[in-house]
């Protein structure tokens, strides 16, 4: 068998240069050439890590929504790889946002946490869900189940958000709190332009992460399914007089 | 036996099991490593071997409650891969778990089988008279019974589903010997009603007057099979 | 398909009748909640006042939970899920039917529990039709939702742990939803809580087709 010691490849090595690469270019940008917002001065900048962190956190959850869906209709491995690594990356974005939200929030509105923001209390609601998903991954049990398991919750997840944002949404209507989503109002063209390069930065940044995640699973799988051939010559091999007996009742 | 009529025999008897190169996991363990088997109709076979040898296994895949992860299999002319839902409405398998809700009474629980498989509910009293569990235990919930009586029930919701193939794993354990004699009558009744028996059992003494074949698995394959001539 | 569904019901709900664990331990427990609430809130008529919808249906969700886990263990006894995969009942209908037995003893508590806050936490009544319309739909949609969760965990370590993970974020819009239907039912709030029920029933019918379409698939394969 090959011997792979690292999930390096042309392209991820091309990606993970053109992140640092953009990375650098994204905080030359926010840091500097991005104008000043009126109220919040510099705590605006926030938004060119939070704005993209979540955006592709609603990606990541899509994927694996669509791989969910993929391995119950077709049973397809791949697609449930695919859905795993993406939960994963997605939990870390997912976090990234909810970290970033707050962190803005504090000396934009006083506090660390404002229910008033519909878009944040879904997120966090997502992230707790997204949460749930990655601890059914880690049941033990066949492969097979394991996948079944997490498809369906992923499923139900995707299904699920539409009404928890619009309870939320109802919710902070009713309660009087509405505070205008973080990204309205206008953005001068400087800020726009670095808000574009954040979300291909961010974006690139996700798809290299997710790349080398869905490789590592999927080399697992593949020691998993030579390990099988293994284990049927062993298995047979207990058929010979003298075999040790074995603990579970099979 | 004649040769012609064997050869008879042997051209018109129905496939009840067909296995080729069966091979079924639990998890990732390979309990069933490549199983070819031929049972057909009417044949009372008795499954023997070592602990953990796959016996349990073997009958739990032909119940159609396994997947096959390679090779191919028909039960019951139903295609192991495909139509698990058609083989298990025709078995009945007796495993080592009972399925009977603990609350219930004995009555209620068959009664509850015996609706969810479709039987007629009118089957059930027979059954346990059957079983012996009909006259005191009746109305007992089955959290009281011993463990052999437990037995007896779980024998008699096989018994009301009247099914074409038999798959009892370990029959006689935990029975008293009245118990055990009505199992071997079960069989008998079973067989000579058509049916098709394969029984795991490590009493060999006596299954080996009952059976017409026995087939012995060990790590996960077949590693004996005896047809006695009758 | 219907007769197996009150096949199904009709038994969870006899175990549940002869083992008394709603009765004697589940309503306890739910009373318990509410008094605790009353302690932790120093009895301070406005703000009990105005949480009484929020902490009447916190406590109906953790009742929720431990029905759930309740119907989930009555299966996993003894391989009774296998023996219902031969028995060759429809999925869907194990389902409905657990998911119904579910709802109904969810009903229950909830009866017991208004009259939990009239007494505790004076509160009044201004709809009936309001309050009575919330405590179905939105015990469907926590019994479906928990039914289906609750079968997604059944068969592994640790259980019990994972499904709070996994239900009470899904829950979330029925602790909005219902409360905010409460509170205009209560009086508490000036809201419209009819639209809130639309919403609880939304939720009720995606979670219930939803476990209709996976059941089958997770008694298959776990």
């Amino acid at each position: 068998m090959q011997e792979i010691n690292h999930t390096g490849s042309r392209t991820t090595r091309l990606l993970g240069a053109a992140v640092i690469i953009g990375l650098v270019a994204l905080v030359f940008l926010g840091w500097f050439v991005a104008p000043e917002d009126d109220d919040q001065q510099d705590a605006v900048r926030m938004i060119f890590v939070h704005v993209p962190s979540a955006i592709w956190t609603y990606i990541a959850f899509v994927t694996t929504a669509i791989g969910s869906v993929m391995w119950l209709v077709r049973r397809s491995v791949w697609w449930d790889t695919v859905a795993a690594a993406s939960a994963e990356i997605g939990v870390l974005f997912c976090g990234l946002t909810l970290f970033t939200g707050s962190v803005w929030g504090r000396p934009t509105w006083n506090t660390y946490w404002d229910w008033g923001d519909v878009r944040l209390v879904t997120t966090l609601i997502l992230f707790l869900m997204m949460i749930g998903y990655l601890s059914v991954r880690s049941l033990g049990g066949p492969e097979s189940a394991t996948a079944t398991r997490a498809a369906i919750v992923g499923v139900m997840a995707a299904a699920i958000l539409p009404i928890i944002n619009r309870s939320v949404e109802w919710w902070e209507n009713n309660t009087l709190h509405q505070k205008s989503s973080l990204t309205d109002g206008n953005l001068e063209d400087m800020t726009l332009f670095t808000l574009v390069v954040g979300l291909i930065v961010w974006g690139l940044f996700f798809w290299w992460a997710v790349l080398h995640r869905f490789r590592i699973a999927w080399l697992e799988r593949e020691i998993r399914s030579t390990d099988l051939d293994r284990a049927l010559v062993e298995r047979r091999a207990e058929g010979d007089p003298g075999a040790t007996p074995q603990e579970e009742r099979v | 036996m004649g040769q012609l009529s064997a050869v008879a025999d042997s051209v018109f008897d129905v496939s009840i099991i067909r296995l080729q190169a069966a091979v079924a996991l639990i998890g990732r363990f390979p309990a069933l490593a490549g199983i070819d088997l031929d049972v057909g109709e009417g044949e009372v076979v008795l499954v023997q071997g070592p602990n953990g040898a796959g016996k349990s296994t073997l009958l739990r895949l032909c119940a159609g409650l396994m997947r096959l992860e390679s090779g191919e299999g028909t039960v019951l002319s139903h295609d192991l891969a495909t139509e698990r839902p058609a083989i298990r409405r025709s078995v009945g398998l007796l495993g080592h778990d009972t399925a009977l809700y603990d609350d219930l009474t004995v009555r209620e629980n068959l009664d509850f089988w015996a609706k969810a498989s479709r039987v007629d509910a009118s089957a059930v009293t027979p059954a346990m008279e059957r079983l012996g569990v009909a006259d005191r235990l009746h109305d007992v919930p089955v959290a009281l019974l011993s463990a052999g009586q437990r037995r007896r029930v779980a024998l008699a919701a096989v018994v009301v589903r009247r099914p074409r193939l038999w798959l009892l794993d370990e029959p006689h354990a935990g029975l008293d010997p009245s118990g055990r004699d009505l199992v071997d009558q079960l069989v008998v009744d079973a067989a000579a009603a058509g049916a098709t028996v394969l029984l795991s059992s490590h009493e060999v003494d006596r299954t080996l007057e009952l059976a017409t074949r026995r087939i012995t698995v060990a790590g996960g394959t077949i590693t004996g099979d005896v047809t006695d001539a009758r | 398909m219907l007769a197996d569904i009150r096949l199904v019901a009709a038994k969870d709900l006899r175990i549940e009748w002869r083992s008394r664990v709603t009765l004697s331990q589940v309503v306890p427990f739910a009373l318990l909640v509410l008094v605790l609430f009353g302690f932790a809130l120093d009895a301070n008529r406005p703000v009990l006042d105005a949480a009484t919808s929020g902490l009447y249906w916190v406590t109906v969700l953790f009742v929720g939970l431990m029905s759930v886990q309740r119907a989930t263990a009555i299966e996993t006894t003894d391989g009774a899920r296998r023996a219902l995969l031969l028995a060759g009942v429809e999925p869907a209908a194990v389902f409905l039917g657990k998911a119904l037995a579910v709802a109904l003893q969810l009903l229950f508590v909830e009866v017991v529990l208004v009259g939990g806050v009239i007494v505790l936490f004076d509160a009044s009544i201004e709809s009936l039709p309001l309050l009575a319309a919330t405590c179905v739909v939105a015990s469907v949609g926590i019994a479906a939702a928990g039914t289906l969760l609750g079968a997604l965990v059944a068969g592994v370590r640790a259980r019990e742990t994972v499904l709070p993970i996994l239900l009470l974020p899904v829950l979330a819009p029925v602790l909005i939803g219902a409360t905010r239907a409460f509170d205009d039912a209560l009086g508490t709030v000036a809201v419209d809580g009819w639209a809130w029920l639309g919403l609880l029933a939304g939720f009720g019918a995606i979670n219930t087709v939803l476990g209709a379409l996976a059941y089958g698939v997770l008694l298959e394969e776990t």
